[in-house]
């Protein structure tokens, strides 16, 4: 009778009370209890007990950002996240999905993301999806240009271009007796577009005293194929990264990116029901830490003024799912010159949520809308991301605002690199 | 719920009349379905949501219904802990959150003019940008909407020393059953011009009218607070400790009480340093100017301590303040962690019947063998004792519709009230005869037939249907 596959169960933690609502951005810029949080506690018990289809139930799932800050206004604990990752997996196996949702999957997953051989195809995929005029990639897939994602047409005008990242090597010599070890994740989209980053951190920890392996056989966190509802693909990379760094004795497990990090974290959840990898996914997760978190607890020296004002977003995946909060202001703090300034909203999403600002650009865009007025009055010249979704989607709610002239856009690591390096 | 053919033709007349955006009319399974319920019990979906943002839509849609005899149930944000928004027998849902754009401060006049669905904390935030303060403070107050807080006449720990939101309205706007629009009270907090309409709304669940503007009272802002914790070992004496403070004239802007199983259920939960051998504890707040509570907090440390208290501890901060608060902020996530279902009843009995109603409690705990703590506003009496279950257990649930009968008799032979804040709805229906009586519930019965003489406005609440029980099971 009950859909078991759907987190039935859990949905009987919401107690209805709706402390969520006020949290949510869709709830506040979609207008309607539909897409809310406990709006879709509800719809996804009505599907599991079949009084609603799972088309009825399709939108507000697709329309979820996940950006679980639900989770963090809830008194009562509600797994939001297993309710969402339930709904997703089911969905994608039981409702059709359009042909725009192919097409970008298609670009996304087989072209840009890795599925066999991580990193190089990672690499690989963004370089054609550079190269190429994006009209060409539409013919010659076969879509016509009116089903090109908006979405991917803005978005191609931001993006860095791609670099050729450097390989990154490990430490030669063997870590001191007393040094904190750490292996470092690179992150696939992190690592070809945003790879002088990932330089500037490793040199960062290097300087901390840090001793850094950048571990082979890393691959692609899964992070994004989870969003699109396909675990068993998240499965499959969460057991080749575990296996890779499981190889070492490492003190942390360090990236550099919200969104990756909160999926690494996650692993003993995507894995709970595979015993043979519960307890190494359990371990693995453990050891994961934001950068932040180290810096903040090693003593760096803060050598340069970086004279700006500057607001910062924190990502989502980062707060309500890592749960780190204090670590990037600590080190904000720390920096010479920088005048930090708060902003309202400033736990509010983006938008940019995985690929949420490609799938559903006029849904994400609304978000950022409702967000930037509240960056614009802190008159910032700086908005510090920790992830490079939150990144782009901050540099193009710059854009939509007119102000590419007056506000940058750097990740944390640039600006302590800035001071430190 | 079947499709019933009247509010078909009332969403096409509506729509023909090209009033309300099509955006703001909800009609698929998933929206509607999204309206089926509140904070408390009970599932039904209604035919069609509409999301008004001014008062001649409202009117145009009452007139309509009115004709059409489709039910209309108004809703705030639907936090309702009885069932008030529930669209028991479909028809229409009025989604009020929608519409907030009015909230104005005349700091001169000392009031506020407000749209229905304003948040309900938005307001005090607004008034204090001008030193002043909207005291009516339900826990609910982040995500609350001032219709639902009138209809439902919210209150919360402030109510001791400020009152409830009744004590705050000045004046309405509605519209009453028949589509007529209709201002009530005014802007002066002297009014005696014919029957006091507007408290006769306030309250009143959206059974009478449908509010759609309302102006506020505000105060004066309090210069200084200073919050106590107080543990005891007995309850009865937390009980006197209460009345001594109040006879001493010092009357706290809160006084709330926690008893041991909330205790124990917090600690368990995240522990916050409290000793969990203690009967109740008491978490008391005094607000006023700087030096005159100084004094005050002194008054209420000695009453306590002469009156049995284990320990008074005086918060130094804000910080060691907004500490103590948060033993009493965790009690509901606390009590949910071993069983999901949680039965928030708000029985309120006068202040000296307090420990007599807390050594009911603990006998229907007992006989009911059930999982029961009891939190709440001490200062007026108003208990919350909490039931924990689990819906699914359909023995147990018996034995807390049981439970939940037994305690609605307690308050009332104690001369208290089944509701002190939380409002009658479907829940406390059937029990409403056994506090007002026969004859008084006629009388009430009078006034909504002559008010909504078609029975439009959220019927199937407050009054019981014939044989109507308890029934937290199964939706
Ligand atoms: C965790 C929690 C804590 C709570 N704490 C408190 C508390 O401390 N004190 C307290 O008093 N209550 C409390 N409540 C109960 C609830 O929040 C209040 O009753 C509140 O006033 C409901 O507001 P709402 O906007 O959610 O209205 P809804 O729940 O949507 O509706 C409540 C009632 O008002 C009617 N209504 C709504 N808008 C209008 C309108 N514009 N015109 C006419 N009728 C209307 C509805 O038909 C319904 O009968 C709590 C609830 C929860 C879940
Ligand atoms: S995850 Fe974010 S968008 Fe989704 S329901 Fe929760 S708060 Fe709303
Ligand atoms: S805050 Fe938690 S319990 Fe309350 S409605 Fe939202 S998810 Fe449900």
């Amino acid at each position: 009778m009950v859909d078991k596959r759907l987190a039935y169960k859990e949905t009987f933690d919401c107690v209805q009370c709706g402390y969520c609502l006020p949290a949510c951005p869709t709830y506040q810029t979609m207008n309607k209890e539909t897409h809310s949080p406990r709006g879709r506690i509800n719809l996804v018990k009505m599907a599991a007990e079949g009084k609603i289809s799972y088309d009825d139930l399709k939108e507000p799932i697709d329309m979820c950002l996940g950006c679980r800050a639900c989770e963090t206004a809830c008194p009562t604990n509600v797994q939001y996240g297993s309710i969402l990752e339930s709904a997703k997996e089911v969905l994608r196996d039981e409702t059709k999905r359009s042909k725009r949702e192919q097409f970008i999957e298609h670009a996304l997953f087989e072209k840009l993301l890795p599925h066999s051989s991580m990193l190089s195809i990672a690499k690989f995929g963004l370089f054609s999806y550079q190269r190429l005029p994006l009209q060409f990639v539409a013919r010659k897939t076969g879509v016509l240009k009116a089903v090109l994602p908006k979405g991917m047409v803005a978005f191609e005008s931001i993006l860095p271009k791609a670099e050729r990242s450097k390989e990154k090597k490990s430490n030669d010599e063997d870590a001191p007796p007393g040094t904190v070890k750490v292996a470092y994740f690179l992150g696939c989209l992190m690592d070809t577009m945003f790879s002088t980053i990932n330089d500037q951190a490793i040199q960062l920890l290097r300087k901390a005293g840090v001793h850094v392996t950048v571990v082979k056989d890393q691959s692609c966190c899964g992070a994004l194929q989870s969003h699109g509802g396909d675990f068993k693909t998240a499965r499959q990379l969460a057991k080749k990264n575990i296996e890779a760094f499981e190889n070492g004795s490492f003190d942390y497990i360090v990236s550099s990116i919200g969104g990756c990090g909160a999926m690494l974290v996650e692993y003993d959840h995507l894995l709970k029901d595979e015993p043979a990898w519960k307890e190494r996914a359990e371990r693995f997760a453990k050891k994961h830490a934001d950068i932040s978190i180290v810096l903040a607890q090693s003593e760096l020296t803060y050598n340069h003024h970086v004279n700006h004002t500057a607001v910062y977003q924190p990502s989502c995946h980062m707060t309500h799912v890592q749960k780190n909060v204090d670590a990037p202001f600590e080190l904000i703090a720390k920096v010479p010159g920088l005048n930090y300034v708060p902003m309202d909203k400033q736990d509010l999403c983006c938008g940019s949520a995985g690929i949420y600002n490609i799938v559903n650009y006029e849904a994400s865009m609304d978000i950022l809308d409702y967000k930037m007025p509240a960056v614009v009055s802190a008159k910032p010249d700086l908005i510090i991301t920790t992830n490079p979704g939150c990144h782009l989607q901050m540099k193009m709610g710059v854009e939509r605002e007119g102000l590419s002239h007056q506000i940058q856009v750097k990740h944390l690591v640039e600006v302590i690199a800035e001071s430190c390096l | 719920m079947n499709e019933n053919s009247n509010t078909t033709e009332l969403v096409q007349r509506l729509r023909a009349k090209q009033l309300i955006n099509e955006s703001r009319i909800l009609t698929s399974l998933s929206d509607r379905a999204s309206y089926a319920y509140d904070a408390s019990f009970g599932h039904h979906i209604p035919e069609v949501v509409i999301q008004p943002t001014a008062t001649n839509e409202v009117s145009e849609i009452i007139t309509l219904a009115n004709e059409l005899h489709v039910p209309i149930y108004p809703r705030g944000q639907g936090t309702s802990l009885s069932g008030g928004p529930i669209p028991v027998y479909g028809g229409v849902v009025l989604d009020f959150s929608q519409w907030d754009d009015r909230l104005e401060i005349y700091p001169d006049d000392m009031i506020a003019v407000v749209s229905p669905g304003v948040i309900t904390s938005h307001i005090d935030e607004a008034a204090k940008a001008y030193s002043m303060m909207y005291p009516p403070d339900p826990s609910s107050m982040n995500v609350s909407t001032i219709g639902g807080n009138l209809a439902e006449n919210a209150g919360g720990p402030r109510g001791l020393k400020y009152g409830v939101t009744k004590d705050y309205v000045l004046g309405l706007e509605i519209v009453t059953a028949n589509g007529d629009i209709i201002r009530t009270g005014g802007q002066t907090v002297k009014n005696v011009t014919g029957y006091d309409l507007t408290k006769l709304i306030v309250g009143s669940e959206g059974t009478l009218a449908v509010i759609t503007e309302a102006t506020l009272k505000l105060v004066p802002r309090p210069k200084a607070h200073k919050t106590m914790l107080v543990l005891f070992d007995d309850l009865i004496d937390s009980g006197k400790a209460i009345s001594a403070i109040l006879r001493e004239g010092i009357t706290p802007s809160k006084l709330e009480i926690m008893d041991q199983a909330s205790i124990k259920a917090v600690e368990a939960y995240q522990p916050t340093g409290l000793p969990i051998d203690v009967e109740a504890l008491l978490l008391i707040e005094i607000d006023g100017h700087p030096l005159a509570i100084e004094e005050e907090a002194e008054e209420v440390q000695e009453c306590c301590l002469k009156n049995g208290a284990r320990e008074v501890q005086i918060a130094k901060s804000a910080e060691e303040a907004s500490k103590f608060w948060q033993a009493r902020k965790l009690v509901s996530p606390a009590i949910v962690q071993v069983k999901p279902t949680k039965i928030s009843e708000d029985a309120t009995v006068p202040r000296s019947k307090i420990p007599e109603m807390f050594r009911i409690l603990k006998e229907i705990k007992d006989a009911n063998n059930i999982d029961l703590v009891v939190f709440g506003h001490a200062g007026d009496g108003n208990l919350h004792p909490n039931i924990i279950a689990d819906v699914r257990d359909e023995e147990e649930m018996k034995r807390v519709e049981k439970a939940v009968g037994e305690i609605f008799e307690a308050a009332i032979a104690l001369g208290g009230t089944l509701s002190g804040e939380h409002g009658i709805g479907t829940m406390k229906a059937p029990f409403m005869e056994m506090e007002l009586g026969t004859k008084g519930l006629a009388l009430m019965k009078t006034v909504k037939e002559s008010f909504d003489p078609n029975n439009i406005l959220n019927p199937g609440k407050i009054f019981p249907e014939k044989g109507q029980k308890l029934v937290l099971r199964d939706g």
